[in-house]
């Protein structure tokens, strides 16, 4: 039958061999004793000199075609995609695009998309359903832009859209993590059908800093919201956030991109060859049940039965006046 | 209609339980007459903020409403620990506002019409989506697709629950899921943005309506002004992410007054039911 996360913890057993074969971690337990602090994880994932976007592009993918625009508002340089060839079957490729200097992160608006960013990639979405290429997005994102165009132009609508469209999109699609994956800014990049993140990449609801400011008041208690939050990659596995880690080199991704772009596209290969077998309909039911099973909480009863209804002597009590009597 | 205080403005004249002041023309309010006309100024009409169940007496027809999932409670995926415990917090959030988590969910009638209504409340920790709020409204939108009953969420939110880490995020895929196939399915979903929405709840569930509308003056917007000046080292200027900016802009259809908005809604909903019954509502 399908193998929904084959490279997660849930499905070790039977399907690990594939995942061990691709050189994933899918339990944190494979990972080096002596790990960096959550605080670390999020300095070296924001670490300039880590391999982007197009650093991972042009290694993984051969003759990849940039596309550009939303074709409604204008490009934005925020997030690239395109049209590529992965072990030379077509793929459409989109990810969110950092810059590797000051000046081209200026450009490039330190990877953080315009809500025309988002539309550019939903419009690359839907050409990937139209053609049946399987899509692969690279998140790494503080997070949406927050600025006041970007209010005026529904970043908010931007993001849900993009998400939406993700949920329902019926191709393969898997998500990589290479850096930050910041908030709802990182997740309309990130709804597939398998999740994978780099070794020190970090996916949180917010930054560090902005928990920090808004828990502690304080932007300096940073490192202690990081520890908080779970962000890292061990605390992606155990909460099933991500499905598998791809191993970066000793000492980080920004080490040796070209040893980090050949762990990834051997992962990709793998996944997609996995997919590419899994009838499209069961694609979607899986994807929905992947999402769907996020969630922590209790119910005394069972969660069936609802609630009694009240006593009619409890309204009387609680309201003994009809409302117009007043 | 004006107040006359014989005895002069002493601020000891008015006390709390008994009046509000108008943030917005300064006018004493009698609470009573407040709540009788669901938290909006008599004088210029400024809409105060309004507690899940009153929202829900002021939508659902008289005793139509009935409660689901009401004894979900969030546990504590994280042990997040910032100045107290997040235990601690829900315990707080549940005594100070008489709800287990920031959103009631059930089945109601407007107007006489079965509806399957949401309906978010900001004082259980800024009605922030945490795995419970995510959980009921996505049951809530299931069981409106089951039941190919119409969904009429009414949001007040700050967003995701930062306590609950990137399980709330996942919260946002797992609302927009749910609410992408009652799209499928053509079933209606009325999305209702109310004082304030913001964050992850209207970068999700609550920018996906058929039909969006807002309350007048309402916040609404993505990011919180101290992200913004934060991150971009600037305010967003005045007016910015109110409801009737985002009328301009063209992201919610209308902004409606809260005492019109029960027909309001009964009117959208009437208007695809009789559209649907011929062609798609007949399973």
């Amino acid at each position: 039958m399908l193998d929904r996360i084959v490279g997660s913890r849930r499905a070790a057993e039977g399907n690990g061999h594939l995942a061990v074969e691709a050189g994933l971690i899918t339990d944190a337990t494979q990972l080096a004793s002596t790990r960096p602090t959550p605080w670390q994880t999020v300095q070296t994932a924001r670490n300039i000199a880590r391999p982007h976007a197009h650093d991972i592009i042009s290694r993984v993918f051969d003759r990849f075609q940039e596309l550009h625009g939303d074709r409604a508002f204008r490009d934005d340089p925020a997030i690239i995609g395109g049209i590529a060839e992965l072990g030379g079957r077509p793929v459409v490729v989109v990810g969110q695009q950092k810059g590797s200097s000051t000046e081209e992160n200026i450009e490039r608006n330190f990877g953080m998309p315009y809500p025309e960013g988002y539309r550019k990639a939903m419009r690359l979405y839907r050409l990937a359903q139209k053609f049946h290429v399987p899509l692969i997005t690279l998140v790494d994102t503080p997070g949406a832009y927050p600025g006041p165009e970007a209010e005026e132009r529904g970043q908010a609508e931007a993001i849900a859209s993009s998400i939406q469209l993700m949920t329902r999109l019926a191709v393969p699609v898997v998500v990589v993590v290479l850096g930050e994956g910041g908030s709802g800014g990182a997740l309309a990049l990130g709804v597939g059908d398998v999740v994978l993140a780099l070794e020190n990449a970090t996916y949180s609801v917010i930054s560090p800093e902005g928990c920090a400011a808004i828990l502690w008041r304080s932007a300096s208690e940073a490192e202690r919201a990081a520890v908080a939050m779970k962000l890292a990659g061990p605390d992606l596995l155990d909460t099933g956030v991500a499905d598998a880690l791809i191993r970066e080199p000793a000492g980080g991704a920004h080490t040796d991109h070209d040893a980090t772009a050949a762990a990834i596209k051997t992962a990709l290969i793998a996944q997609l060859e996995r997919l590419s077998r899994v009838p499209v309909a069961d694609l979607l039911s899986l994807r929905y049940e992947r999402f769907r099973s996020f969630g922590m909480f209790v119910e005394p009863s069972g969660g069936t039965a609802p609630a009694p209804p009240r006593p009619w002597w409890r309204r009387i009590l609680r309201n003994p006046l009809p409302k117009d009597a007043l | 209609m004006r107040l006359r205080n014989p005895f002069g403005r002493k601020t000891k004249e008015f006390p709390s339980h008994l009046w509000t002041q108008c943030p917005s023309c300064g006018e004493m309010l009698f609470n009573k007459q407040l709540d009788r006309n669901h938290n909006v100024c008599q004088k210029c009409g400024h809409h105060f903020k309004l507690g899940a169940l009153a929202r829900i007496d002021l939508l659902a027809d008289a005793k139509s409403f009935s409660e689901t999932d009401a004894d979900m409670v969030s546990s504590d995926p994280l042990g997040f620990v910032d100045s107290k415990p997040y235990p601690e917090r829900i315990a707080a959030a549940q005594a100070k506002s008489g709800h287990k988590d920031a959103v009631l969910t059930g089945d109601a009638q407007i107007s006489g019409i079965p509806v399957v209504l949401a309906v978010m409340d900001f004082e259980f920790m800024g009605g922030s989506m945490g795995s419970v709020v995510g959980e009921k409204l996505t049951r809530a939108a299931e069981r409106a697709y089951s039941a190919r009953k119409p969904l009429v969420i009414v949001s007040a939110s700050g967003g995701a629950r930062m306590q609950e880490g990137t399980i709330a995020l996942m919260q946002l895929a797992k609302t927009v899921a749910a609410v992408a196939r009652l799209d499928d399915a053509a079933i209606p979903f009325i999305s209702v943005l109310t004082d304030p929405t913001t964050g992850g709840v209207l970068a999700s569930f609550a920018s996906l309506g058929d039909i969006i509308l807002a309350e007048p003056g309402a916040l609404i917007g993505f990011s919180g002004a101290r992200v913004t000046s934060e991150t971009i080292g600037e305010k967003l200027p005045k007016g910015f992410q109110r409801a009737e900016f985002l009328l301009e802009h063209g992201f919610v259809d209308q902004v409606v007054p809260r005492s019109q908005l029960k027909e309001r809604i009964a009117f959208f909903l009437n208007a695809f039911r009789v559209a649907g019954q011929d062609l798609r509502w007949s399973l």
